[in-house]
Parts: C-alpha cells; structure tokens; sequence
C-alpha cells in the first residue's frame, strides 16, 4: 500500500489514486505529420525502466487532480512529487521522456 | 482434577481455582483458565488429535504456538465453525467444542489410513503423475482426491459473528512482545512516540512465560508484568494482545487481526465484534516475532507423542502440564537440555541423545549434574507407537553424520523432545522486501539489514535477529526501540539502563537436516502435507532443482503453516541432494498472511447492505411500488420491465415495445452520465474529442457524438447540447458517466491547460424522463408552458420552461426514433414529474418501460449500445458511422489512428442487421457466425450476434452483428451453429430495421 503525497492534499493511500502511467509524453502537435512508426511510437510505447521512472497519477478519489512522480521501480520508493507543468527534480539515473 | 493425569500439582501460569469443561471429538474434558486447547488435551493425555493430510497418519500436538502443523482442529458447530484451527493457539474456554480433521470415520479409526499401508506407492507428484489421463476425468479425480484428503468444512450457513475493519496510524510499531519487544516498546514509549505493541497470544511476554530465567534479580514473570503495566499507563501506547501481524506491505503498511472474543467462545462477546482487522501505517516498525524451532528429521518423526522441544517446556513451565513421564530428548543443539533439565524438575524421567560428537557446554554439565544420562553421537533410528509414542530405536552415527553404525538399542519413553536448532521468525522482515543471510556457523537464515527496504523502514531485535541469548536479547530491544523512536521524531536515541540478565553460553549446534537411520523408513521434514525426505530425493532425481518447483512438486510448506516447521529442513535436505550450500538452494517467498485470516475480518462491516454501494434514481420509489424488475447497471439499479399480472419478461418486454410504437411510453433516463461544461473554449475541447465539428451547433440544438481513444476506437457516445455560446450539457453512457469525465479532466490538465473549460458532474442533479412515441407531444402539452410545436421545436433541439409547476429543460431527442422529448428536472422534483406524467398520461394508456424495451426499440432503428455492439476494436466506420466523422477537422483523438494499416484495411469485422431465417427464433447474443459450415468444429468464426431480440413492431425475430466484411455482404445467408448442435441461418441486412427514413422522429 504505497503512501502517495498529492502535491494538492498530502499523504494519502495509494487506494486514493489512479496510475498514469509515463509522464512527460506530449501529444504530437500535428499527427497527420507522423509516420505510422512515429504515431504507433506516440500510441503504444512506453518505457518501463528499471530504475527511476517519471511517471503520471491521479487524485481520482481525492481532488481528481493529475500530477508526476518520480519513483525507483526497483524499490518502489518515489523520489519526488511535483505538479502538472513543473519541472521534474534531477535524480541521478533518471531518464525523462521527451 | 480427575482425567487431568498429565497435570502437575503446582507450577505454570493457569488458574487450578477455575476448572473449564470443554469437549473433544464427542468426550467431555476438564482444563484449567489459562490453558489452550492443547495443553488442556495433553493434561488429559489425549495423544491423537488428528490424521494428516495425504497418509492419514495419527498425529499429536507438536508444538506450542501458531506454528502447528499437526493439531489443525474443526472448531465449534453451526454457522461458528472454524476449520484448520491450530489446537495449540487456542484460548480455552468454558464450553469449547473442537473435533479432529482429516479423520473418517473417526481420528481412532480412520479408513483413508490405507494410504499410509501403500505409502511407498504413494510417492512426491503422484497425483499429478497418475491423475492425468485422460484429461477429461480430472475433474472427477480431484473431487474424490479432495474428499480423502479434505482440510477441514467450510461452514454451510452464514457467519453470525460480527466483524470490523480499523484504521490505525503511529510512529513506532513493535510486532511481538516478547523480551525484546517489550524492551523495544518501553524505550520508545518513554519518548512520547505513538506506539503500537501487538502479540498473537493472550498473555504478552512470550518466550518469558515458559522461562526460568530472571532479569533484575526476580523472576522473569515479574518484569513482563512491570514493563506492561508502566506501558499501560502511557497514552500514547495502545497494547494489542491476541493480535497476529498477517502482512507488512509497502511503505510500512501492515494488516493485523486482532482475536477480540475468540477466547470467549461464541456468543459471549456481548456486543464487542468477534474479531478486528487492523489496517496500520507505521513511521517506523521493530520486529520483535522471535524464533520457532526446528523439528529433527528422523525415522518415524511424525509418532504422537514427538514433540518439539522447546514446546514440551513450555507445556512443563507455562500450562503445569508434564507431557510424559519418560522423556527423551533428542537434539543437536543446546537448548535441548533446557528442556531436559525442566522437564527431570518437574518429575519426569529423562535420557538425551545429541547428535553431537562430545557436547560438553555448560547446560550439558548442568544437565549431567542432576543426573540425566546422555547419549553423544546419537540418532534414533526408529519410534514404536503408532499412536502414543512407546520407545525408540538408536544408534550411534558414523563420524560424519551421514549413517549410523553399531548395534541399535530401545530406549522405552512416551515422549521424544526433539530439537533441530531455531529458526529466527523472519517472515513479516522478509514481506517487508528484506534480504535474508544464511549464518552458516549457526545455521540459520539471519535479516540482513543492509538490504532493509528504503520505503519500509523497520528493525529486527531479538531471537528473529539471530539474537537468542537473554541479556542480549533485552538490550538489542532497547537499542532498536530507541532508534525507531528517534527516527520517527521522538527521543535522542538513548536507551536508559538496560535490565540485568544471566548470559548463558552456548555449544555450537550441529547441523544435521536428515538423520541417517537403517532401512527406508519414513522421515518427515513436512507434517502437514506430509513430505519426506525421500520426497525429496526423488524430486532432485526426477530434475527438481529450483527450490520454488520443489516445493510444489513435494508440496512442501503448502499447507496453511506454510512450512513454519519445515521450510529450512527441506532446503538442507534439498541442498545436501544437490551437492551444494543451503543459500544456493535459495528460499522460498514468505506470503501474507502470517497465519490464516478469516474472510469475515477483512470483509468487516461492509457486509448485505454494506458490500456494494447501490445508486437509486430520485424515481426509484415509484419503480418499487409498481413492480419494476432491476437490472444492474454499474451501480445503478434501473428498471429492467414493468411485468404485469401473469406477465413473464418476454410478455412484458413485448408488451412495452409495442406501447412505445403505438402510443406513449417512458423511460427513468435519470442514470445517463451528465457532464456541465463550461468556458470559452468548451467548443475546442469538444472538436477534440468528439469526432464531428462543434464550433457551429447553434445555440439551443443537439449533436449525437462519438468519442474515440487514440487508438481510433469507440469508446463512448452520447447526445451533446449547447446551452449558450460557452455552455455545453453531455451525456455520456450510464456505465461510461465517471469514465468520460475522468477522460475529459485528463486531457484538460495534461495536455491542454490552456484551455478555458470547467467541467463538473451533473448526473446526479437531473431526473429524466424519456417520453416517446406518437402521442408524447400531446402529453407534454398538457402541463408544460413550452411550445412544443414541431417548427419551433424541431427535433434535436433544448427548451427551457416548467413542467408539473416546476423548472424542466426539455431535450427533443429520441433513443427509439419515436417522437421523444426527455425531460429534466432538477433531482428533488424527480418523483412529481414522474408522477405527473403518469397521472395525465393515463388516458394516452401510457406506458412505464424498462431498459430492455429501450433496448429491443433502439435496436430496431440501428442505434448501438457502446460496449454491447462494439467491443473495444470498432471504429465510427466498422459499426456504419462514416457520417459522424468530420473530413475537415485537421485533428481529433483518434483520428491518425484510422491511418494506420489494420484500422485502414478493407474486410474489418463491421457492424450489420441479421434476420434469422426462422422468423421466431431469437439467436442467441454472443453467438458465432460463420460462412462455411462443418459438420464439427473447428470453424473459422467470422463474426457474433452483438444483440438479439424479437420484435412485436416487425413481428419477427432481428439481430445486430460483427461480421468480417459486413458491408459487403447485404443479402448473404450466413450460418449460426449453436451450443446444442443446432444450426440456425439468418440473411445480412443493413442495420435500420423501422422507420428506415427516420420519419417518426422528426414528425
């Protein structure tokens, strides 16, 4: 039961939320400009990092608010919580999407 | 005291003024308040308690704790019943009643005991070796498998007891209250911190309450009741007896279940629930949970009367209860002679074989000292009893321990004390993601606590660290309670004043993990499931290396102990097999929970009303009143029909399809999603996510919408309406409401911030009723100011006004392709419009309908349920939707993807009428079609029947269908084989059915 601090609310248990998945993905601003391989990439492929991985929640029983976390997925342990539209903090080890 | 022949005069902590009466596979028994309902059984000299699992072996009372393997016991009857209960974890009370497994007719005489005569034939995977063929008899095999070696009976009628779940938070949590958890929770209590002390047994002071030790000065007894009443009186200290910590999961999240009125026995507890589920999340967790002790793995092991040896004293020291009169210690280690010398003070006669060469410690020369003959260098080699323990068989081992040699001699006893070293009690340290060490010196697995998890901060103090020796134990207590104070914000990490202890040094032990004897004789290393050591022989022979597929295959620690006896046995066994060290061999995963936990517990209070939520419309009262029959939909209950007198669905359905078409009929609508969305750039998210344009829907008017994932496919659709130049009402599906919603937010926050729109949920607020067919404007007209006329008010379009003295928005919108108008009103008002159109629809010989009629009338126009006749792989285009598509928009979610080459590609499964060939036959939904018929299956699928109904409008059965190529089948004949043999045909048609212009809705 993972303890997740909402960057809105605080701590609160992982039943709370919802998983994004990889964060930092942005929708292609012109899809039609993208080759299948280019738009399968943007559809399907997600990294699955093992290590340190900028990844998406969601408040969804809380104030239904989207935000990121950084967390190790070999630990489980998260590295960072920050909003929407911030930067991520620099972990050593850590990829970011795009 | 009479029967009680096992009972000593004085001595233990059980109250000899309160005798407790309690019965035993049909016989009456006395034990004394304090006991369990084992040492009250070995007070009785009750030696078989039960039949094991495959052999239907006698077995008695190994242990003294929650670790049994043997003991499981049936407990109580009726709807209290309580299977695998381990005899020695019971509390006793008055009146208990328990009864034997795994035992028919009786444990005495038991006629699957004839396994244990054809033992040899019974080998490790000998189910799976014999029970396999041929496959379609499994079945049967498993249920007559399952009888003979059944684990106790489920109860047949509901639980009558009364259970909670609780929330708990604090800062340091100590799991176990022995020596070193009551040193750890005094220290961190002393600071302040919150601290929560749980232990699984009633009394607290664990190994302590079978000691003779002393600390300070005074007996042991005497500083457990000092430490728990000093902790008692701190505030922020909660005590938890009769508590098992189950699981520890992440971010120190750890489930308890706490036995509140289990010693009570049932009914008893008043109105306190019978047990609690605790649900804690601590700061900082001290593992306290200490050690239990190895079995030795010897000829005929499993004999009642073989007990551990550490159990014996605790029986001796804690109940007052000397399990034999002639004991025989066997061991490889130390703490063997404790028991022995204990066990001689309280009267019993006593011999020790150790496996050891020439044990000469300083508790072997005690023992040697009171007269207590030991054997060096020592195996038994056979127990004669089957069911009571009478003698044993021994030898002397060779020097290396592998076989025996010399002559064997009879030693006459009725009890083997047997120990084979101790296991520290790992398993919640190693939930919590920790690493084990194997301490070969020792031969033990040990926490290593470098590996300790970074989100699971947690301390191990005391014999399940490997610390075993008294002082050490009290002081590694204080150390690490101190530290989980100040870690969690209380105290500086100082101690205080350690209590004072005798050290007492031990010999090394010898480690010997299969005890050479003459002949194949049985020797288990698992009770439970009763696995050999041949067990594993064979399976290393057969190819069995991985530690994980072993244990499968011999079944070993898959009982409900999971192999708290066994485990570390069967790795040596295993290990020695394989030619290679015990750490190589690996360990198996420790799971949840520690020890069984009751359904009941964790389900708690959200049981009948409770289990799942319902949502009701504000019309529910009149649904109920007049006989509605629900359909669940999500968690919605909706009116699935309205049956009338002598009505069956089919005559209801019917009935109420026919109504609409004919005259009136209305619909509780209320449970479709309703979003409120708002702001100047509420028409750039709608172009977005619907794939028509929305920048020009006058004001006033209504767009029917498909929403697509990026993979391009459908996976909502609903009615959008502008209600000014920045307002919109959506409607989404019933079950799709929350979905939508949460879609919308997504996009808004993650990628379109900028975006000035508002959405909010507004499904609840609304009462809906859909009224439709010919004669709906005429009701309408009759109590509402709106000017329903058909110019004025075309169809897809919104009015506001009242309706019933109240205010309503009136949405000309059809699900039917009747003339409809949906009705809203707000929430409150619900029931009085409902009311009001009954009342003035009496005359029109309205018609209340449900969700299959609305199902059956929006079928025969075509219109698709998103989820019944699409499926997750449909685009607008495969269910005939290409009019919806925007060609101009330059973007929408989904719209690249209908690029790509499988969504582009012609023969995709499409969306198409079927009409069976027998006219009064409705296929079945779900079933296959296929084009070349055969005789048998296989055959290739090339589509299913999505939805199937019969249609009084058209007087025939219709269906809707995925069909590869669909669209380019019209007029084909295609054939629908059936679960029964049957085959049924019906001819492809498009997917409108009724009113194929759509005249009726616009009229």
């Amino acid at each position: 039961m993972f303890l997740i601090k909402c960057p809105y609310c605080g701590e609160r248990d992982m039943t709370e939320f919802g998983h994004g998945g990889e964060g930092h993905i942005v929708r292609p601003a012109d899809p039609s400009a993208l080759s299948d391989e280019e738009w399968g990439d943007y559809v399907f492929f997600r990294k699955s990092p093992k290590g340190v991985h900028y990844e998406r929640w969601v408040h969804t029983h809380g104030c239904r608010r989207w935000f990121n976390a950084v967390r190790d997925t070999v630990t489980d342990q998260f590295l960072g919580f920050y909003k929407s539209g911030e930067q991520p903090p620099e972990i050593d080890g850590g990829e970011q999407g795009q | 005291m009479s029967g009680q022949i096992n009972r000593l005069d004085d001595g233990g902590r059980i109250d000899r003024s309160k005798p407790l009466s309690f019965r035993f596979n049909g016989k009456n028994y006395q034990g004394f308040q304090g006991d369990t309902l084992a040492s009250a059984l070995i007070a009785n000299n009750v030696k078989v308690v039960a039949r094991s699992f495959k052999y239907h072996r006698p077995r008695g009372i190994l242990s003294a704790g929650s670790e049994e393997p043997n003991a499981l016991v049936q407990m109580e009857l009726g709807g209290h019943t309580d299977p695998n209960t381990r005899a020695p974890a019971v509390e006793l009370y008055d009146g208990l009643i328990a009864a034997s497994q795994n035992a028919w007719p009786s444990v005495d005489f038991d006629i699957n005991a004839v396994n244990d005569w054809f033992k040899r034939l019974l080998p490790a995977g000998f189910y799976y070796k014999t029970f396999m063929w041929p496959p379609k008899l499994w079945m049967w095999y498993e249920e007559r498998i399952r009888h003979a070696a059944g684990m106790g009976l489920c109860p047949s009628e509901a639980d009558p007891d009364k259970y909670e779940t609780v929330h708990a938070h604090c800062d340091v949590f100590v799991v176990g209250a022995g020596p070193a958890g009551l040193a750890a929770a005094l220290v961190a209590g002393r600071t302040g911190a919150r601290v929560i002390l749980a232990d699984e047994q009633g009394e607290m002071g664990g190994s302590l309450l079978a000691d003779t030790a002393e600390i300070d000065g005074k007996p042991a007894s005497e500083w457990v009741t000092a430490a728990l009443t000093e902790l008692a009186s701190m505030d922020e200290v909660r005590i938890m007896p009769r508590t098992t910590v189950s699981g520890y999961y992440d971010y120190n999240w750890l489930t308890a279940l706490e036995r509140v009125t289990d010693h009570m026995g049932p009914g008893n507890g008043e109105n306190l629930p019978r047990q609690r589920f605790w649900k804690i999340r601590a700061r900082q967790v001290t593992l306290a949970t200490g050690a239990i002790e190895r079995p030795l793995v010897f000829a005929e092991n499993d004999r009642p009367g073989v007990m551990l040896a550490g159990a014996v004293r605790t029986y001796i020291n804690r109940y007052g209860v000397l399990p034999g009169k002639e004991i025989l210690v066997f061991t490889n280690n130390d703490s063997g002679y404790r028991t022995a010398m204990d066990a001689h003070r309280a009267g019993a006669r006593v011999y020790v074989a150790d496996v050891r060469l020439s044990p000469t410690g300083a508790l072997v020369g005690e023992a040697k000292t009171l007269g207590i003959k030991v054997y060096p260098n020592t195996a038994i080699t056979g127990v004669r009893g089957a069911k009571g323990v009478r003698g044993v068989e021994v030898m002397e081992l060779t020097e290396d321990g592998t076989s025996v040699t010399g002559a064997h001699f009879s030693i006459d006893c009725d009890v083997v004390a047997m120990s084979g070293g101790w296991n520290p009690t790992v398993h919640l340290y190693s939930q919590s993601r920790g690493k084990l060490v194997w301490d070969d010196a020792r031969a033990i697995f040990v926490p290593d606590a470098d590996t300790m998890s970074p989100i699971n901060p947690s301390r191990s103090a005391g014999a399940c660290a490997g610390t075993f020796d008294l002082p050490a134990c009290l002081a590694e207590g204080l150390v690490m309670g101190a530290l989980a104070a100040k870690d969690a914000g209380f105290g500086d990490g100082t101690t205080g004043v350690a209590p004072t202890a005798v050290s007492v040094p031990e010999e090394a032990i010898r480690p010997m993990w299969d005890v050479p004897c003459q002949g194949h004789k049985k020797k288990f290393h698992e009770f439970q499931n009763d696995s050999t050591s041949a067990d594993l022989e064979l399976a290393t022979r057969e190819g069995f290396l991985s530690v994980e597929h072993t244990k499968r295959y011999t079944t070993t620690g898959m009982g409900t102990d999971q192999g708290k006896t066994s485990n570390v046995n069967g790795l040596g066994i295993m290990a020695r097999e394989q030619g290679i060290a015990i750490p190589e061999v690996g360990t198996t995963t420790f799971r949840p929970p520690y020890t069984p936990v009751t359904f009941g517990a964790m389900t708690g209070q959200n049981r009948r009303a409770l289990f799942e939520q319902v949502r009701t419309t504000a019309i529910h009262p009149w649904h109920l009143e007049n006989g509605a029959v629900f359909e669940d939909v999500g968690d919605w209950k909706r009116p699935w029909y309205f049956p009338q007198a002598g009505e069956d669905m089919h005559a209801a359905v019917q009935r109420e399809c026919k109504a609409v078409r004919d005259s009136v009929g209305i619909l509780d609508a209320s449970t479709l999603g309703k979003i409120d969305i708002q702001g100047p750039d509420s028409a750039d998210l709608l172009d977005m996510i619907y794939t028509n344009a929305w920048q020009k829907l006058g004001i006033g008017r209504c767009r029917y919408g498909v929403m697509l994932n990026e993979h391009g496919m459908i996976f909502d659709d609903g009615v959008t309406t502008r209600l000014g130049e920045n307002h919109f009402h959506m409607t989404t599906t019933t079950g799709g409401a929350a979905r939508v919603m949460g879609w919308l937010e997504e996009w808004l926050q993650t990628e379109w911030p900028d975006m000035r729109v508002y959405c909010t949920s507004v499904t609840e607020q609304w009462a809906v009723a859909s009224i439709s067919g010919p004669r709906a404007r005429d009701l309408l007209s009759e109590i509402t100011d709106i000017d329903l006329d058909a110019e004025r008010f075309p169809f897809m379009a919104v009015k506001e006004g009242t309706l019933a003295g109240v205010p309503a928005r009136i949405y000309r919108i059809s699900f039917t392709g009747e003339l409809a108008f949906e009705v809203n009103v707000p929430a409150c008002y619900g029931l009085h419009m409902w009311q009001t159109l009954m009342d003035h629809g009496a005359k029109y010989d309205i018609c209340p309908y449900g969700t299959e009629s609305m199902h059956v009338l929006r079928a025969e126009k075509g219109f698709i349920i998103v989820g019944q006749d699409t499926d997750g792989t449909c685009t607008p285009m495969d269910v005939g939707m290409d009019w919806i598509v925007s060609k101009k928009k330059d973007d929408f979610i989904g719209k690249r993807s209908f690029a790509r080459t499988d969504t582009a590609k012609p023969g995709r499964k499409q969306l198409v009428g079927l009409l069976p060939v027998d006219p009064e036959f409705v296929l079945p939904e779900g079933a296959h079609i296929v084009q070349d018929l055969k005789a048998a299956p296989p055959m290739d699928a090339i589509g299913h029947v999505t939805s199937s109904y019969m249609s009084p409008n058209m007087g025939r059965s219709f269906a809707l269908a995925l069909v590869r190529d669909g669209a380019n089948r019209m007029g084909e004949t295609l054939h629908i084989p059936l679960m029964d043999g049957t085959v049924q045909r019906a001819t492809v048609t498009d997917t409108v059915f009724f009113d194929k212009e759509g005249e009726r809705a616009r009229g």
